[in-house]
């Protein structure tokens, strides 16, 4: 069911600076949402104009269809988790925690066993008691939590909120966020620019650049089928050449041709290839589909990151569970299903709409 | 060897603070307790709390000060809000200090030709045929010009206090539903209270013991226990009974001090 609608969103700031350009974007109710991007793609600014916090140059939002543009901050069912949390450092735990219930004027009686069982879902049983600066970043995380969740909002804006945390703490609230999203199903945005943080938790990941929506889908399609160089780029490491679709299911770059999956451009059209570098599987060189030379390898724990260079000088990005000899001819093999094919300059409804028709081609086949 | 180094540095300071803090303290404290003949005696005492008249100036210089306090809290308060709002806060924050920098008694003359029959106030309500009014030597007056006189001393720590206040705290108080005046009520104002808190300190003590501009403002129709120690030092010559009352302001300060400070401590300590 559709909870959130922006609709020709567009924020200028007085100097000029464009900060989104005409975003629209629908969000579903008891979905774990991304809004993904570097620092100054608008991530941020969405979040704030959802939250209230930002109005609109122009455009409007929706909440459950009702317009909510000029409603204010202190009125939508909304509630946000701040990037440094934000908490109210002359009040305890227990008191930043009933605060939105306090401001309802909910009684007594109701609001402790609220705080408490906000408390016990953020596994901070015990710690009503203390004050916000005897917390560590990890405490302090879970209260702000437990403050937003302890209103029942509808939805869960978090802004950049697990940045502040070091890798290992940052991985496990990762978990822990999932698993309270599908406890209290309610719809989560998470604002992040960690690529890994989006892909792990999310249902849909919104990639901004620019002020502008990249792509939108499933962490698995915006990994596999980027749309252009920025995703393929930002998500995830890659491999991008320059190409030439020569027909349907065929396509050259360095120099060769190769059948791959993607179809529906021109023919001879200029387009460029993506293959991740986990999909480049290392062969013998007579086996390879390319033969390279290895030129530096990182050990990075699970696998090894290859640094290769082919007889035309293009480098090539290869992940490996296993070393290679450096300076010696590599063949590096991958499948038709690996190549990935981005038209220049296309937008993600033309793309969808190509994928529409040449997967319906596909299925008259069969 | 360091050790007496850091003492060395210290002379002056302690040199300072024995011959115009401590030894003042104890004269003051020597003259409450003898007569004008140098014997021990708690008569000065017992005249001060036997008296209708002292108690009354007491009160006066206590109802006083709180009304200077209380109006400089008005209007510095929104005043110190709005600033951190502004751009340019520098220039805006060099206006307001601007005018502690001349001389008390310069602005008090000013005051008394701008308040005057002939002063500018009264030359512009003719302008609508009213006045002249007498404003010079009135209680108005005298809280008019006090209070413009500690406003730069409220507004720079309430000024202080609510810019170190994390924005993004405002902006959750909102988020979780909180009105413009709840937020005020249960974020900004407990946030800002070590400002305000320094503020009152800094003009409610001082304003006790005003009383050069009772003299020069009010005319001397505000008696506070400021104009009463000059009056017994500077007219009468009886030293021992203006001892005794700075004895007794000295220790309604400490008391405001402590009242003032202690919400403060409570918390740190929890």
């Amino acid at each position: 069911m559709e909870i959130i609608k922006l609709q020709n969103i567009t924020k200028r700031y007085d100097d000029g600076f464009v900060a989104l350009n005409d975003i629209n974007l629908t969000i579903e109710s008891g979905k774990f949402y991304s809004l993904l991007g570097p620092s100054g793609s608008g991530k941020t600014t969405i979040l704030r104009i959802i939250a209230g916090f930002t109005q609109a140059s122009s455009g409007r939002i929706y909440f459950k269809g009702k317009d909510m543009t000029e409603v204010d901050a202190a009125k939508r069912p909304i509630n946000t988790v701040f990037q440094n949390y934000a908490l109210f450092p002359h009040l305890n735990v227990f008191e930043n925690v009933a605060f939105g219930l306090k401001i309802k004027k909910k009684p007594a009686k109701e609001i402790a066993p609220a705080v408490n069982e906000a408390l016990h879902l953020v596994r901070l049983d015990g710690y009503a008691q203390r004050e916000i600066a005897e917390l560590s970043g990890g405490q302090q995380q879970r209260v702000a939590i437990a403050r937003a969740i302890v209103n029942q909002p509808e939805v869960l804006l978090l802004d950049e909120s697990l940045s502040a945390l070091d890798k290992r703490l940052r991985k496990e609230m990762q978990f822990e966020l999932r698993a309270i999203q599908k406890k209290l199903g309610i719809t989560f945005i998470f604002v992040t620019h960690d690529q890994e943080e989006a892909l792990s938790m999310s249902d849909e990941i919104f990639v901004l650049n620019d002020g502008e929506i990249q792509q939108n889908g499933s962490p698995v399609d915006i990994y596999d089928e980027p749309v252009n160089d920025f995703v393929a780029r930002f998500i995830g490491d890659s491999n991008i050449l320059p190409g030439r679709m020569i027909r349907d299911f065929e396509v050259e770059f360095a120099n060769r041709h190769f059948k791959c999956a993607d179809a529906g451009m021109r023919p001879n059209e200029k387009v460029e290839v993506v293959i991740r570098p986990e999909d480049l599987d290392v062969v013998a060189p007579d086996q390879g589909k390319l033969v390279v030379r290895a030129q530096t390898q990182l050990f990075l724990g699970d696998h090894f990151e290859i640094k290769a260079i082919d007889s035309d000088e293009h480098e090539w990005l290869v992940h490996s569970t296993n070393s290679v000899h450096l300076n010696q001819p590599l063949g590096l093999f991958f499948d038709p299903e690996d190549i990935h094919v981005m038209r220049l300059n296309e937008s993600q409804e033309e793309f969808d709409a190509r994928l529409e028709q040449y997967e319906d081609d596909d299925d008259e086949k069969q | 060897m360091k050790n007496n180094k850091r003492v060395f540095f210290l002379v002056p300071y302690l040199l300072w603070i024995v011959l115009f803090v401590i030894l003042p303290l104890l004269l003051i404290g020597w003259y409450s307790i003898t007569d004008t003949n140098g014997h021990f005696t708690l008569e000065n005492y017992q005249r001060f709390f036997g008296s209708g008249t002292f108690l009354r100036m007491s009160l006066n210089s206590l109802w006083y000060a709180f009304l200077i306090t209380l109006f400089t809290l008005v209007i510095s308060y929104p005043a110190a809000y709005l600033l951190t709002k502004m751009k340019h806060q520098q220039f805006w924050l060099l206006l307001i200090i601007l005018p502690t920098w001349i001389n008390l008694l310069l602005k008090a003359y000013a005051f008394i030709g701008i308040l005057g029959t002939h002063g500018m106030v009264n030359q512009f309500l003719q302008l609508f045929g009213l006045g002249p009014v007498n404003m010079l030597f009135t209680n108005f007056a005298f809280i008019l010009v006090a209070v413009y006189i500690e406003i730069p001393f409220m507004i720079l720590p309430i000024y202080n206090a609510i810019a170190d206040i994390n924005p993004a705290v405002i902006q959750a108080s909102e988020d979780l539903g909180a009105s413009k005046w709840q937020t005020f009520r249960y974020v900004l104002w407990p946030l800002s209270w070590p400002g305000v808190e320094s503020g009152i300190q800094a003009i409610f003590i001082p304003s006790l013991s005003l009383f050069m501009l009772t003299r020069l403002i009010g005319g001397n129709r505000v008696i506070t226990l400021g104009t009463a120690i000059e009056e017994y030092f500077m007219t009468t010559m009886n030293w021992n009974m203006g001892a005794t009352i700075g004895v007794i302001l000295i220790v309604m300060m400490i008391v405001v001090m402590l009242i003032t400070g202690q919400r403060k401590k409570g918390r740190t300590r929890k």
